[in-house]
């Protein structure tokens, strides 16, 4: 009897799955997708989460965690299990989640609705799930460290490496989407520039007026930054100030990488800090204010159930259905970087083995509700606006008469009138080509917000509030991610030379901090200068690295099941495995080898460098030396791939010979921490 | 439970069960003063690896 409810529930889902799939042509409601997510999402909780739980990993209540083995009162803390949800949730929704559905609704809000649901439910759920269990049975230890215990050092080697890799692909991708939504927009620039001066102020207070006032200070900041805001509108239009905030992309990547080092060699409490609590606070409020506004708005859909790009050619990423929209999305179905997560505070905070379920299973649905969210911001959108803003300069033009011309001509009709009164709508200079996905997601969120609350007079204001909540969470990751980068590389660096490591003098430290930015400031770099909007480049890189750390971190967890001798229920995770393994690896061999000049990397190489043996200068390059950057940033892009490929396929090899290694074993053989009671009251 | 939630979010454990926890396994040391453990806590949230956030 108590399974009626959700039997109930599984219809709900399932009839607005297939409301979803067979309407073409008419306008869909918004709040179908959403029900059909959440009514999937909460099924699979009460059963999938709790089969993985009851017979896979076989959690047990009177097990210690290592939260009460090693309590200290400050690493090590039994915390009730809602707000550890809040401190997970926290720490893996990011840009991710918003970017990548905002990008795949080219092909249709179909395809990434279904991935999203399925996705999440049998993959990356799975994964934060399995990743949370086995630190968590080993003293909250961390991925790298997990793979060296579980598969031998050259393994872990391995995986720290590419973990390292993955980040610099990630902060260069973050950066650049950031340097797309700040470029000739001196009012988003003056916002996210104001909370410089506002996190140092907020640094100060926290330091030496009022020590550990989080909730007075955030209260101070927040009012700080919706003054930037309002105040934004007037810098804008100044003669003096407005040009002053405008730069250009090159400009703005300068800047940031500037900013990037520097941010990581200050002490942390005057810069990183207090704008971590702003940017943390904004991102929950955000969230939470976007999944009321879609409730209250009920919009229709306006994007098509599924576009002509299903088959490849279309302009904000190249590429098929298959591989390419499974790495699109990463982050909201499946992400490899969450596995770092998994493994790093939360093991050590979790009180008991039954809550194991609602953190690792539980925040990461809650992840794939934000992604599904994003996606509905894209589709809510007139598909002309959608491509307009989303296509690169060179099939735009950058007038909206030619915008209008070329968007039309894709079958989204669409008329300059409209490209100029959005534009004006949002006060922004115009809106073609602003791709990364962040401005039209702010503008779709502007659109929602102002629905609700102000109307059109308001749309500016939320689509610069929108664009400093996008920019202020990717900020403080890209300094947050290159002081941890900064640390897996002085790591990485003392396994073989062990002075570089930290702590012994400031010298490594600068090194490293060094390495890590020059390392994504070139691939920023590269972004910004790519006359394609770099975008279209570097996301499916990013992508199939994230995959590919999700693919590792699933390994492991398939390893563990085989060395606890429940190889019976392996299939949990050698499923996603496959999937994930089938989508990078082709994906990943089609970036590097495919003869399509706009998919594979090395052929675009050779078609520029047959131009630059010709001595023609092929569109969209402009002189000699712009057609040699292209074929060297190709070149290195392959030489990447190749690299993330290499990873994969060489712990693959370790899977397989530690499985087979635990199977003919007779008893497990995995390195658990010993089971302790949990102390009784 | 909320204010908790909030400040976890930006790694900060509580104070008092920090306390507690002192009182308890080493009743002779002197703990950290609130202001002493805040700094703590805002150091180890960024002042290692373990500073990385999600995408």
């Amino acid at each position: 009897m108590k399974h009626i409810p959700w039997i109930i529930l599984a219809v709900v889902g399932a009839v607005c799955l297939a409301v979803l799939a067979v309407s073409r042509g008419e306008a869909v409601n918004a709040l179908w997708i959403v029900v059909a997510a959440v009514s999937c999402f909460l099924v699979a909780y009460r059963y999938y989460a709790l089969y993985i739980a009851r017979h896979v990993m076989r959690l047990d209540p009177n097990r210690a965690t290592p939260a009460l083995t090693r309590a200290d009162g400050l690493d090590y803390v039994a915390t009730d299990r809602r707000v550890l949800f809040g401190h997970h949730f926290a720490a893996i929704a990011g840009a991710g989640p918003l970017v990548g559905p905002v990008l795949a609704a080219q092909m249709g809000y179909l395809p990434g609705t279904l991935w999203i649901i399925f996705g999440v439910v049998l993959a990356g759920a799975v994964q934060d799930f399995m990743v949370l269990f086995i630190s968590m049975r080993r003293d909250g230890k961390s991925l790298g460290e997990l793979v060296r215990m579980e598969m031998g050092a050259v393994a872990g080697t391995i995986a720290l490496a590419g973990a390292f890799l993955i980040m610099v692909i990630i902060l260069a991708v973050l950066a650049l989407i950031v340097v797309r939504a700040l470029a000739e927009s001196p009012w988003g620039m003056f916002t996210v520039a104001a909370t410089i001066p506002l996190a140092l102020a907020m640094g100060v207070y926290t330091r030496w007026i009022r020590p550990g006032r989080i909730g007075e200070v955030s209260v101070l900041g927040f009012i700080g930054l919706i003054a930037a805001i309002v105040f934004g509108q007037n810098v804008a239009a100044s003669e003096v100030w407005g040009p002053l905030f405008t730069f250009t992309p090159q400009t703005l990547c300068w800047i940031l990488i500037g900013y990037g080092a520097l941010a990581s060699l200050l002490p942390v409490w005057l810069l990183l800090a207090p704008r971590d609590y702003l940017s943390t606070f904004l991102k929950i409020g955000a969230i939470t204010a976007l999944a009321v506004g879609i409730v209250v708005m009920a919009p229709p859909l306006r994007m098509p159930a599924l576009t002509q790009f299903v088959g490849g050619g279309g302009p904000a990423w190249s590429g098929a259905l298959f591989p390419f929209l499974f790495i699109t999305i990463a982050c909201g179905a499946v992400s490899g970087f969450h596995a770092l997560i998994a493994s790093g505070t939360t093991p050590k905070l979790i009180g008991s083995e039954s809550d194991a379920p609602f953190i690792g299973y539980g925040a990461m649905l809650m992840e794939a509700f934000v992604a599904i969210m994003a996606l509905v911001g894209a589709s809510i959108l007139d598909p002309g606006i959608y491509f307009a803003m989303n296509s690169p300069a060179a099939v735009l033009g950058t007038d909206p008469a030619s915008a209008a011309h070329a968007v039309t001509a894709m079958g989204f009709p669409v008329s300059a009138d409209l490209l100029v009164q959005t534009a004006r709508d949002v006060g922004e200079h115009t809106i073609v080509s602003r791709t990364g996905g962040a401005p039209t997601l702010a503008v779709a969120m502007a659109e929602i917000f102002s629905h609700v609350a102000g109307g059109t007079a308001m749309k500016a204001f939320w689509y610069h509030f929108a664009i400093l909540f996008e920019a202020l969470f990717i900020l403080t990751a890209v300094d947050a991610g290159t002081r941890a980068g900064r640390f897996m590389l002085q790591d990485l660096i003392g396994l073989a030379v062990p002075s570089f490591r930290a702590g012994t003098s400031w010298l490594p430290g600068v090194v490293a901090t060094a390495l890590c930015v020059l390392s994504w400031g070139f691939f920023l770099y590269q972004g910004v200068t790519d006359p394609l909007g770099g975008v279209n480049t570097l996301w499916p890189v990013f992508g199939i690295s994230n995959q590919m750390l999700a693919a590792v971190a699933l390994m492991l967890a398939t390893t563990v099941l085989f060395r606890m001798k429940q190889q019976r229920y392996a299939w949990v995770t050698v499923i996603p495995t496959v999937w994930l393994l089938i989508c990078t690896l082709s994906a990943g061999s089609l970036k590097l080898l495919s003869s399509d000049p706009t998919v594979g990397f090395l052929a675009h190489a050779a078609k520029f460098g047959a131009g630059i043996e010709a001595g023609t200068v092929l569109a969209p390059a402009k002189s000699m030396e712009q057609m040699q950057a292209i074929v060297f940033n190709d070149r290195v892009d392959a030489g990447l791939c190749a690299v993330f490929l290499a990873v994969v396929v060489s712990l693959l090899f370790f899977t397989v010979r530690t499985c087979m290694a635990a199977l003919r074993e007779d008893r497990p053989t995995v390195n658990e921490s010993p089971a302790q009671m949990v102390p009784a009251e | 439970m909320l204010r908790n939630m909030l400040r976890l979010m930006v790694g900060q454990p509580p104070y008092e069960v920090y306390l507690a926890h002192m009182a308890r396994a080493h009743p002779d040391a002197t703990p950290m003063t609130r202001v002493e453990f805040f700094r703590n806590r805002e150091q180890a949230r960024f002042g290692g690896a373990g500073g990385g956030k999600c995408c």
